[in-house]
């Protein structure tokens, strides 16, 4: 199996998620575009670990440790996207400018 | 062409379909179910890369846990709210499509340099990522770093406990935010 695949969907699927994070406006969809990016990481980690199959597996442990994170970060940012909608009656990014001048 | 290209050709091609449907769908449901697909995809390249283990926690995590929580709050939040379309900056859809498109093209042109081919360096037969190699190195070289994870994960669910304690202040503070908003605020939010 040759890695320069793996690689190639990895940065593709990292430019979708890009392309989701800058256009989608309903907060839930943000977040969905990151976990997106971050499993386009998981990827690339994974196959370099299947590439190099060093003795400490250093991209599997890795990858556990992204998917530990983004399961972290999506407790609390649902969280925040909860509180936002229960205070603003909205989860539009557009429309969260209070700090804007 | 081998059975490995096959696969990964097929799920290749269903993970990117997944991910187009997620960044593009109208419905937060359907991005929701792009982005399951493409999580399953995932998986199977995981297998393809004998990262057994690996696998088997994304589809638990991704797809059992995550996507879940998801699900919920699209539907507490109303997902019969489509996204209207209209920009307040008018060219920031067709920059987006730019600046991702041009990610990948930097990517591709960066890594050209250092392009890495070929085979990979152990072929033995699928015993790479079985549970007991992971937990060996997880358990033994990793296991400051795994500590660390738990920590972050307790203080994750604080946080969120923390979150959902503070429930009456905002909801004052919404009701007064109401009152005082002009009540052209709310057409304005609901018109599509």
């Amino acid at each position: 199996m040759i890695i320069t695949q793996f690689v190639i969907l990895g940065a593709a699927l990292f430019a979708l998620g890009v392309y989701g994070v800058l256009s989608r406006r309903n907060a839930v969809l943000v977040l969905l575009s990151v976990e997106l990016m971050l499993a386009a990481v998981n990827i690339n980690l994974v196959a370099f670990d299947a590439f190099v199959a060093d003795r400490i597996a250093g991209g599997q442990i890795f990858a556990l440790f992204i998917i530990a994170v983004a399961a972290a970060e999506v407790g609390i940012g649902l969280a925040i996207v909860l509180l936002i909608f229960r205070n603003r009656r909205s989860a539009n990014v557009d429309e969260l400018d209070l700090l804007k001048l | 062409m081998t059975a490995e290209t096959v696969v990964f050709v097929i799920f290749a091609l269903a993970a990117l379909a997944g991910a187009l449907t997620m960044v593009t769908a109208r419905n937060p449901v359907y991005s929701a179910m792009g982005l399951l697909t493409t999580m399953f995809s995932i998986a199977v390249f995981f297998v393809l890369n004998d990262a057994h283990f690996v696998a088997a926690v994304h589809v638990l995590i991704y797809a059992g846990a995550v996507m879940t929580l998801f699900l919920f709050v699209i539907m507490l939040i109303g997902v019969d709210k489509a996204e209207d379309i209209r920009e307040s900056i008018p060219f920031q859809r067709p920059m987006a499509v730019v600046l991702g498109a041009g990610l990948f093209v930097l990517v591709l042109v960066a890594g050209r340099a250092s392009w890495v081919t070929g085979t990979r360096a152990v072929e033995e037969g699928g015993a790479l990522g079985t549970i007991e190699n992971v937990a060996d190195e997880l358990f033994g070289v990793w296991l400051l770093p795994f500590e660390a994870t738990v920590l972050l994960l307790t203080i994750a669910a604080v946080g969120t406990i923390a979150l959902a304690q503070f429930l009456d202040k905002p909801r004052e503070l919404a009701a007064a935010r109401e009152a005082e908003i002009a009540p052209g605020h709310e057409d304005e939010e609901r018109a599509e």
